[in-house]
């Protein structure tokens, strides 16, 4: 059955936020079913429906994709975000990869306990500024496109946009000093999708609160604390 | 030049191995530059060579290629062992997405402070017997194929066999209740290509031992 694709996970952004921007900026519909208690998630590993017992899981095209990285790429490659050949999609994996880390830091960053999170909010910032930052200013200026990688809009971009956003939450004038990527972000910020996605009533998922959290751990019964990098 | 792959790494496993083991199953003959000290990682740095200043890096056609899964995509689709369309495609990243993380449990295990080592191992046992393995097991079993996607030989039975393997070392009978896994681990064993990289002498790398853990440290942090 075609339809919308069907995204379950929680309502907050976690590993499933990427995901909702890259449909978003595909133009693509999708509905959402939040987990709320946890059985509402026993209830999917009863079924079967999650092939490794997590989420995030996306119901699309007759298939339960489970792990982020191949969903991602199912959509990229599916609605033309990819590069054009071989060689764009080696330079796409390549910045993907980059952002995927940073953002990583600040995925663990709701459940650190609050000296913890002074901490990585540092770390993020350092690693921002001093190693993924730098990169992507570098490839903008060199490349001398609009876009990352060839001349055509690509997941490279949506990723790199939302890790951009994101680390300015935790630092608003990150971005000083990076006059390509300033440029950059308020250029795919304007592309029709993007804008849209941006604006407030979109799916985009707020900064993850204590709520959040909490449901979280209720549902998937993890108490434990996470670490700081 | 040689136009041989060059690898830049420690000697050793670590993230570099599952790209060994790809090159090796396409039968692509490659080159190794290893890291052995701090200076060694600092220099390819300082040079430009590193793009986000980290290994692995692969020298292929003209590119430095970093970040494992961008290396590893790579050679699996120009080598045709990532499945024959966007549906293959898709089965052999879920597959291999959750063998990556088995191996990152797998891989840090040597890490681990001895006082935790042990709940470390049974955590690897038990998310290899209870959550990855009897996934690849039904797999198996419903595919009814000699491999796990399609009808061909891919990138997922590779790196399936490499971590049957590494699991093995960290307890030898950790197949016992997998008949299906076992049969596919001596079915790919038996490939050519894969053959030749599991008899001593090729490029394959030895687990770390305790011993060398500070050497590794030393160049990383």
């Amino acid at each position: 059955m075609a339809g919308k694709p069907k995204l379950y996970y929680f309502d907050g952004r976690g590993k499933m936020e990427s995901i909702r921007w890259l449909l978003a900026a595909a133009g693509v519909e999708f509905e959402e079913e939040f987990l709320e208690t946890r059985e509402q998630y026993e209830k999917l590993l009863q079924d079967g429906s999650l092939l490794f017992q997590q989420v995030p899981m996306v119901e699309i095209d007759g298939m339960k994709m489970v792990q982020t990285r191949a969903i991602l790429s199912y959509i990229a490659a599916k609605y033309h975000l990819y590069g054009k050949d071989l060689k764009e999609r080696a330079l796409i994996d390549m910045y993907v990869g980059g952002t995927d880390d940073l953002m990583g830091f600040i995925l663990i960053f709701p459940f650190l306990s609050a000296e913890d999170k002074e901490k990585q909010r540092a770390f993020i910032v350092e690693k921002a500024t001093s190693r993924y930052f730098p990169a992507y200013e570098k490839v903008l200026k060199d490349h001398g496109q609009d876009f990352l990688v060839g001349k055509n809009f690509s997941w490279a971009d949506v990723h790199l946009l939302e890790a951009i956003l994101m680390v300015e939450e935790k630092k608003s004038d990150v971005l000083t000093g990076f006059p390509q990527l300033q440029a950059f972000k308020a250029r795919i910020s304007s592309i029709p999708t993007i804008k849209k996605f941006l604006q407030p009533g979109s799916q985009r998922k707020p900064v993850p609160d204590d709520k959040y959290v909490e449901t979280v751990r209720r549902v998937l019964c993890a108490y434990d604390d996470m670490k700081a990098n | 030049m040689s136009g041989k792959p060059k690898l830049y790494y420690f000697n050793g496993r670590g993230r570099m191995e599952s790209i060994r083991w790809l090159l090796a199953a396409a039968g692509v003959e490659f080159e190794e530059c290893f890291l052995e000290t701090k200076d060694d990682l600092t220099k390819l740095q300082k040079d430009g060579s590193l793009m986000f200043q980290q290994v692995p890096m692969v020298e292929i056609d003209g590119m430095k290629m970093v970040q494992t899964r961008a290396i590893a995509n790579y050679i699996a689709t120009k080598y045709n062992l990532y499945g024959k369309d966007l549906k293959e495609r898709a089965l052999i990243d879920m597959y291999v997405e959750a063998i990556i993380d088995l191996n990152e449990l797998l891989m840090i295990h040597i890490f681990q402070p001895a006082d935790k080592k042990e709940q470390h191992l049974a955590t690897i046992v038990d998310k290899a017997t209870n959550r990855y393995f009897p996934v690849y097991e039904k797999v198996l079993k419903d595919h009814g194929q000699g491999f796990l996607v399609g009808n061909q030989f891919s990138r997922a039975d590779v790196q399936l066999l490499e971590t049957l393997l590494m699991a093995e070392e960290c307890k030898p009978d950790i197949l016992a209740k997998f008949p299906l896994l076992q049969s596919f681990k001596a079915r790919i064993s038996n490939i050519p290509t894969i053959k030749k990289f599991l008899q001593p002498g090729s490029q394959r790398k030895p687990p770390l031992q305790e011993k060398d853990v500070p050497k590794v440290m030393k160049i990383f942090h």
